[in-house]
């Protein structure tokens, strides 16, 4: 604990201090970076999602089967954020899609200069599709817009349906929630239809898609959401940045 | 811990601060902090201690301001005081409750020399 002597302080304050108004966001220079990430990626058309969950809820194995099934015919890239290891971004090369492993140490979460360092190292494609593989974590990444045009929260059937209820932040943030690992639906107590009323308690607008990377349960549907993205972003690009 | 980053942040905003309006000392930092930001207060506190360390801020005193938080129901229209995101509308029950106010963190004002 430490302890600070206010009355220390009151008696030399007849000194020459003087009052700053500041009102200034703390978040604002994330949020500088990341509307020019955003800028960027809408000059090119590009389609970027932010993925994010807890730890072990399958993100990258679910972007490793998603890179499989749409098997080149969309141009793609993935940033991956982990505290440590170059492991996530190897299962992404092996499935055939460039690959840039953002390593945080400490940091829970990536940030939109480093996101923005990443696009550049990657060299992204006109008209690609920009998957970012956030740190596992349900907390922190809430905060840290990166200029995705969507947050996409995996919720998987292994953890508590009230998940969202105790980390509201990120289903807030969200647009699309996966419901992960529903295969294993049979084996267990989890009642999908409650969870799925608790985020949208949290997150009316939530859009939801039960999910299995591993039967490959609902990813037509995922898949069909992702080219819709991508179209719309294409569609959108302004004439002036062809060429 | 995302604390510890955003007191980073708080930092490099009273340095840039300093260097437009020339001050050399933080004493004070009256900090606001919406009720539904997410953020730990007390993490943020360790973390503006630690990175202020050797800086012009360093033994600032951190006062922070807590505003409550505001929703507005999807359904009804009613403004409330919201306490959490989870919250339901109190006039009419619905969830589809948007955020209107106190999810923000910002620095107010600063005592400076
Ligand atoms: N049964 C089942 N297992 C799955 C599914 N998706 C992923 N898994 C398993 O869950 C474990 C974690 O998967 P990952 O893809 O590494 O999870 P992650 O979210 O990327 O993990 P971190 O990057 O460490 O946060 C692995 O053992 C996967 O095989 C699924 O749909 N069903
Ligand atoms: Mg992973
Ligand atoms: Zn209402």
């Amino acid at each position: 604990m430490r302890f600070r002597s206010h009355e220390a302080k009151a008696e030399t304050a007849v000194s020459t201090s003087r009052i700053v108004k500041l009102e200034q966001d703390i978040l604002a220079k994330n949020n500088g970076y990341a509307e020019a990430n955003r800028r960027y990626l809408s000059a090119y058309g590009i389609f970027a999602l932010n993925l994010v969950s807890s730890p072990g809820s399958g993100k990258t194995t679910l972007l490793v089967k998603t890179i499989l099934a749409l098997n080149g015919t969309q141009p793609l890239a993935v940033i991956e954020g982990d505290q440590q290891t170059e492991n996530d971004a190897a299962r992404i090369r092996a499935a055939g899609a460039p690959a840039l492993q953002i390593n945080t140490g400490k940091g829970c979460h990536l940030d939109a200069q480093m996101v923005g360092q990443a696009m550049q190292q990657l060299g992204l494609q006109d008209d690609s599709l920009l998957l970012i593989e956030n740190v596992g974590n349900l907390v922190c990444p809430a905060s840290f817009d990166l200029g995705e045009a969507h947050k996409v929260v995996i919720l998987s059937v292994t953890e508590g349906e009230d998940k969202p209820l105790k980390y509201p932040d990120m289903f807030s943030a969200a647009d699309l929630m996966l419901l992960n690992k529903c295969d294993l639906l049979p084996h267990l107590e989890f009642d999908a239809d409650l969870a799925i009323e608790y985020a949208h308690r949290i997150n009316p607008r939530l859009q939801v898609i039960r999910i299995s990377a591993i039967s490959g349960e609902g990813m037509t549907e995922w898949l069909e959401w992702i080219r819709e993205g991508c179209c719309n972003a294409a569609a959108a690009k302004p004439e002036a940045s062809l060429g | 811990m995302h604390e510890m980053s955003l007191a980073e942040n708080m930092l490099q905003l009273i340095e840039d601060a300093a260097y437009q309006q020339g001050f050399t000392r933080v004493k004070t930092v009256w900090l606001e902090i919406g009720q539904l930001a997410c953020v730990e207060q007390e993490s943020l506190r360790f973390g503006f201690d630690v990175v202020t360390r050797g800086s012009i801020a360093e033994q600032a005193r951190l006062e922070i301001i807590e505003t409550a938080g505001q929703g507005r129901c999807g359904k009804c229209a009613q403004s409330f005081p919201l306490a959490a995101l989870y919250e339901s509308c109190p006039a009419c029950g619905s969830y589809d409750v948007k955020v209107t106010g106190g999810d923000g963190m910002r620095v107010k004002e600063l005592e400076v020399e």
